[in-house]
């Protein structure tokens, strides 16, 4: 009962002072608010509109066709006309324009020649006939942009003479399931609930108490009969509603701007959120009990934020990182969560379909809370 | 019941080989405040902390109102209070939260909250401050504060760590009077304090230089067993006076205070008047005459360049 009460006591004077501080108050509400907006809308793997330069060195109605087409493909976008290759280069270097386009003189024949106009086959011993069309230089240390170009190499070029597209059968059908018009808001945004709860969860219970060390009301505190569990349960308790709080800004925003799917099994989630939630809370307590400073606090919280950004998947794909990287992502709670949480949103998953990133979850939280309970000591020594 | 609240014996605390506390003993008796006096740095802070269980002694042993420390020492935490050096209350809560917090974290029920609080509101003239926020307050305003959440759960012994420093003379004197009153109600005190005006007003003292206790006993005790008497001289070239003085023999030592110059001189002279007074150095001395000794002139004796 004493325990019950000391907790609220520590509950209701950590939310007193909660409110006070506006700031925070209100950085609880804007950060999921704002990065919601600005990456929802921002974050595009989609690469449109690159700037270009073109070089036509034919100067036909042929080539000012061909560039139309190309821009027509809304993948480009043409900034600069120069006039040799070497200036197309300088303008690249000198980052104006990210690729150039250049169109030799003899573009005529070469299309004549070209199999992607369709004119027929013509006789393959030709050497002139495997010659392509046009050149395209790319500054490839982009990889996204440099393989947005790449999608252009095989352009189809039958309309320049009119000519109807072949209709070619494609080797494979694809079918794309949850997310078919390949919106990539809608893989961001349940993302970007696992990285802002790391953020806000390790920081704020981190500083939470490494702020009462900091102006000395540990050294009362611990003078007094309160358990370090009932310290620590009190304090997390409004760290876990503010979870709960900035989930529901950013999936119902997120459901309302950007039509991410809502209708998945919103128990299923909200345990999730809660696991997610208190596994970074417990990892916050940690922290808490290392640092001395809240800058300490801070910089530990940025430790594992990047990471949970970089490696969880939120990104980029796990599956396309090394071994060795995704075993340190599965060492992040965020991992799990966006595994967790984007089948809960996108794929209509339950929480048995997901259950090792449950237990793996559970583990790190009840690890996290005996780690934390374990090191906080009632003394100063 | 025994009469004896705290009872240690050969108390160590090193810091990395640094002997923060060097073999304490202690006897401190029930209802009586016990002042440390020691300039900064001498272990004050670090024997009361071992003595309420925030630290670990790393010799020695400490039994505290009956409980051995730091074995009992959460059971101890009901049964005393303790004021930091540095106030720890909640700056951004107000007077009541702060209290109304305690009060919960040392078990009390709503019932007794209300009534304790209401009762060092009143005591400790915080009633008109009840929606102050405590940072907020002054150091006078506060000290109270931090006295009244000490007092609120009613310990049998209170921890008070350089109460004073922070607040003026006039509260100072005033937080004294609150002492004694907690005194005559049966609480025991143990305080630290580098004021000798303070250490003076203490039933009982112990001077610490160093991690280790020079003296103990009462003020009135320790003066009268000071091993010097105090002959204070009024001559128009006192700096020149006290440079001879100090190399004499007999002299403990010799410090200013305005006009006069207050003058230790060792037990073994038998008339430290006559003593001076034929000294060739004091020739020009308007003025010389044996005064009362007072608690600094024990300190002086007790620790430092005093104790050879």
């Amino acid at each position: 009962m004493r325990s019950i009460s000391r907790i609220l006591a520590v509950f209701s004077k950590e939310l007193a002072q909660l409110r006070r501080d506006r700031m925070t108050f209100g950085m609880v509400v804007m950060i999921p608010l704002i990065q919601l907006i600005l990456f929802g809308y921002a974050i595009n793997t989609n690469v449109r509109d690159i700037p270009i330069a073109v070089v036509d060195q034919s100067q036909t109605g042929i080539s000012r066709i061909l560039v139309q087409m190309v821009e027509a493909t809304r993948v480009v976008t043409v900034t600069e006309r120069l006039t040799t290759p070497e200036e197309a280069e300088e303008a690249i270097r000198s980052a104006r324009v990210r690729a150039a386009f250049i169109l030799p003189d003899d573009l005529t024949q070469r299309l004549a020649r070209s199999p992607a106009v369709g004119l027929g086959t013509p006789p393959s011993t030709d050497q002139e006939t495997s010659r392509p069309v046009a050149q395209w230089i790319v500054d490839g240390s982009d990889t996204m942009i440099a393989s947005s170009i790449k999608s252009l190499r095989n352009m189809p070029l039958s309309e320049i003479y009119r000519q109807a597209p072949n209709r070619s059968t494609p080797t494979f059908e694809v079918t794309l399931f949850y997310n078919p018009e390949q919106r990539t808001a809608v893989n961001i945004v349940p993302g970007l609930v696992g990285t802002i709860l790391t953020m806000t969860m390790i920081m704020f219970t981190s500083a939470a108490i490494v702020r009462e060390r900091e102006r000395g009301n540990m050294e009362m505190l611990i003078n007094t009969p309160i358990r370090p569990i009932e310290l620590m349960v009190g304090k997390i308790i409004p760290y876990i509603f503010i979870g709960l709080v900035q989930t529901a800004i950013i999936l119902s925003l997120g459901h309302v701007l950007f039509n991410v799917p809502l209708d998945g099994n919103m128990i299923d989630l909200f345990v999730g959120t809660l696991l997610f939630i208190g596994a970074s809370l417990s990892l916050g307590l940690v922290f808490s009990t290392i640092a001395q400073t809240q800058l300490q606090a801070m910089q530990m919280t940025v430790f594992v934020l990047l990471p949970s950004i970089l490696l969880s998947g939120f990104m980029f794909p796990y599956e396309g990182m090394p071994v060795a990287a995704q075993y340190i992502a599965e060492a992040l709670p965020a991992t799990h969560f966006m595994r967790m949480i984007r089948g809960f949103v996108l794929r209509d998953a339950t929480l048995m379909d997901v259950h090792r990133d449950v237990i793996w979850m559970s583990g790190f939280f009840v690890l996290g809370m005996v780690a934390a309970a374990v090191r906080f000591k009632k003394r100063l020594d | 019941m025994s009469d004896i609240v705290i009872q240690a014996e050969g108390l160590v605390k090193s810091f990395k080989g640094f002997r923060a506390v060097d073999g304490l003993d202690l006897t401190i008796e029930r209802g009586m405040i016990y002042g440390f006096l020691g300039p900064n740095g001498c272990g004050k802070t670090t024997a009361i902390r071992m003595l309420t269980g925030l630290l670990t002694p790393t010799e020695g042993s400490v039994e505290v109102l009956g409980l051995s420390i730091p074995k009992d020492a959460e059971a101890l935490k009901y049964k005393i209070g303790y004021m930091t050096q540095a106030f720890s209350l909640y700056g951004d809560l107000t007077v009541l939260e702060n209290l109304s917090f305690m009060g919960t974290v040392y078990g009390l029920t709503r019932a007794q909250r209300k009534e304790r609080i209401a009762e060092v509101m009143n005591r400790y003239e915080l009633t008109q401050l009840s929606d102050r926020f405590a940072g907020k307050m002054s150091g006078g305003q506060r000290q109270r504060l931090a006295l009244a959440a000490a007092v609120l759960h009613g310990p049998q012994l209170l921890f008070l760590d350089e109460p004073t420093s922070a607040v003026d003379p006039e509260s100072r004197r005033h937080f004294w009077e609150q002492l004694f009153d907690l005194v005559d109600e049966g609480t025991s005190i143990v305080v630290t304090t580098h004021f000798m005006d303070e250490a003076e007003r203490c039933h009982k003292i112990a001077i610490m230089e160093a991690g280790q206790k020079r003296l103990d006993g009462t003020p009135g005790a320790l003066m009268s067993a000071m091993g010097a008497n105090v002959v204070e001289i009024e001559a128009p070239n006192l700096r020149d006076i006290r440079r001879h003085l100090l190399g004499t023999e007999g002299i403990v030592t010799a410090a200013q205070l305005g006009a006069r110059l207050r003058v230790l001189v060792k037990d073994t002279i038998p008339d430290p008047e006559g003593f001076l007074k034929s000294n060739p150095q004091t020739a020009s001395a308007t003025i010389v005459e044996q005064v009362r000794p007072n608690l600094e002139d024990v300190f002086v004796t007790a620790t430092g360049e005093g104790r050879q």
